[in-house]
């Protein structure tokens, strides 16, 4: 029979208090099929925090109100909040000004933006955009376009077996001389490969191409420091650390963001505007179109100092912990393949696994009966889906409130699985 | 929540009835499900009275999908094609039994739609609605 988990008593990790996390969440209370919901689809979108639920209440209950020229009292609320979140998110990412802090909708309009207004600008006939094969639809599509539209052409760098990034492709594409760009991601969204941003960054700037990172599965998960990593771009989502949906950031480097173009363009982001020309205002209103998600950025920024206070590094350190107990587990289980480095030093809180010859969408429908949240599928990574020769995976991921016992009861209900399907 | 997992679905999927392809077809469809990259193709030879005198499936994916096509196979042989073009979905979820998630469902009815699909076909300008495949 499974184990029945039936309390989360607080089991400590380095100092760090799993129990008093969880008890943040109001979701976790939630029972699904009668069982406690075990939340291990943090990949996709993590659960808020209350802290982050009270502060959007607060917003829309004490002083909803457009920010910047209302002279009223609760505009100018609105407004300090709205700057306060710019500024918790520089701090967090240890941007050098909030200047360089662009609200967006996620990290995929954070890319677009970038493409947009940096890559039509910078990206011409005969020019390269250096990618891998790990990368999420998101940092891949966007590139094509403005490749196509250019005449410019992708290069790839591709990876190990154990799911690294083989380092002779970029140093060889680089000694090309035609790559003005490599946009890789930081953490793989599948494999949960982290990749050595600080170093890439280090051999691409030698060639002169600039760096966009894809942050979206590292910012929530590790300390960042963009002065230290010196990408030039970083991008990432709101709702995949504890904040709210429709709220992300595009990080640009000042000097950058000075030259770009604006991206969307209307009210809010103007200086002045006559019947036939307008200027446009500093970074990053001269990005910031129109109405933006304020509450989502003063959600965001509750976000900010609930990671802030919990500290990152413990939320590390909880990551890496969690995920090697995971690879202990599930590597026990008979005819389990997981996909990645078999190193938690070298890997974020995700594990990609197939179970013999289960499909994926079976093993997630069979985990959800059991009350178990996991995503199945290509994870929108078709390419590297490609690479590893699966039509898809089941993937597990964890966040800073997921415990052992959670990883005991996805481990007994994989194991079921395993005996419905007679493996 | 009685599962989706039962032994005659798993049965049917380890052991497909009808699987294969047929030489003398005169209805051939496939589809695919791009969710979980399921894919279907359904095959019917037909006698003299426009009945189904034989009937295979051949395709890859998941358990629902495979064995709600094995079962749908034996729900038509014999069957006159305007009988086959009755088939409801309820009838399919049924013999499948247990409960399926909105997004689960289109692994179950992959099958019918191309069913439906090559029976539309094959009849051409004999039917002019097709509205019966408008909601699986």
């Amino acid at each position: 029979m499974q184990r029945h988990a039936q309390v989360f008593p607080s089991k400590k990790t380095s100092g760090y208090d799993v129990g008093r996390a969880r008890a943040d969440f109001p979701i976790l209370k939630r029972e699904i099929n009668g069982r406690p919901l075990v939340y291990l689809d943090n990949a996709a979108t993590s659960q808020k925090p209350v802290q982050v639920i009270e502060a959007l209440d607060r917003f829309y209950n004490q002083y909803n109100a457009n920010v910047y020229r209302g002279v009223y009292r609760i505009s100018e609320e609105a407004t300090v909040a709205y700057e306060d979140a710019r500024r918790k998110i520089a701090h967090l990412i240890n941007a050098k000004d909030p200047s360089e802090i662009i609200f967006v909708r996620g990290t995929t309009e954070a890319i677009n933006l970038a493409a947009h207004s940096w890559g039509r600008s910078n990206i011409g006939l005969g020019d390269s955009i250096m990618l891998t094969e790990m990368e999420h639809h998101s940092n891949i599509v966007p590139w094509q376009q403005l490749a196509r539209e250019k005449g410019a052409s992708l290069k790839y760098v591709g990876i190990s077996e154990d799911g690294r990034l083989l380092r002779e492709d970029s140093h060889q594409h680089l000694e090309e001389g035609t790559v003005k760009l490599f946009a890789v991601t930081h953490v793989s969204n599948v494999l949960g490969t982290i990749n050595p941003i600080r170093e890439l960054v280090r051999e691409a700037h030698k060639y002169g191409c600039k760096v966009l990172v894809d942050g979206a599965q590292s910012v929530p998960h590790m300390p960042i420091d963009v002065q230290d990593l010196d990408c030039d771009f970083l991008a990432f989502s709101g709702h995949k650390m504890c904040g709210p949906t429709g709220i992300g950031v595009l990080y640009g480097k000042r000097e950058l963001l000075q030259t770009m173009e604006p991206y969307q363009s209307g009210g809010e982001m103007i200086k002045e505007v006559h019947l036939y020309e307008a200027t446009f205002k500093d970074p990053p209103f001269k990005f910031e179109a129109g109405t933006t998600d304020i509450a989502g950025a003063i959600g965001l920024g509750a976000a900010a100092d609930y990671l802030t206070k919990l500290g990152l590094r413990n939320v590390r350190d909880h990551d890496r912990e969690i995920t090697k107990y995971a690879l202990e587990s599930l590597g026990r289980v008979k005819g389990l393949k997981m996909y990645g480095p078999p190193d938690p030093e070298s890997r974020g809180g995700v594990v990609s696994f197939n179970l013999a010859d289960v499909h994926a969408h079976d093993m997630a429908s069979m985990l959800d009966e059991d009350g178990i949240a996991v995503r199945s599928g290509h994870h929108c990574a078709q390419p590297l889906m490609e690479r590893l020769g699966v039509a898809a995976t089941t993937r597990a991921s964890f966040y800073l409130y997921n415990s052992e016992e959670e990883i005991d009861r996805l481990v007994g209900s994989v194991e079921r699985a395993g005996r419905v399907f007679k493996i | 929540m009685s599962s989706v997992y039962s032994e005659i679905i798993l049965d049917y999927y380890r052991h497909p009835r009808n699987k294969g392809t047929l030489e003398h077809a005169q209805i051939s469809a496939k589809d695919s499900n791009p969710l979980c990259g399921d894919i279907i193709e359904m095959q019917l030879e037909l006698d003299k009275n426009n009945s189904v005198r034989d009937v295979r499936f051949n395709g890859q994916g998941c358990a629902i999908s495979q064995a709600s096509a094995s079962m749908l196979t034996e729900l038509v042989k014999g069957k006159t094609i305007d009988d086959v073009r009755k088939i409801s979905k309820e009838e399919i979820l049924s013999l499948i039994g247990g409960q399926l998630s909105a997004v689960r469902l289109k692994c179950a009815l992959l099958s019918l739609k191309v069913l439906k699909t090559g029976v539309y076909n094959y009849l051409g300008s004999a039917i002019s609605s097709k509205e019966e495949l408008s909601d699986l």
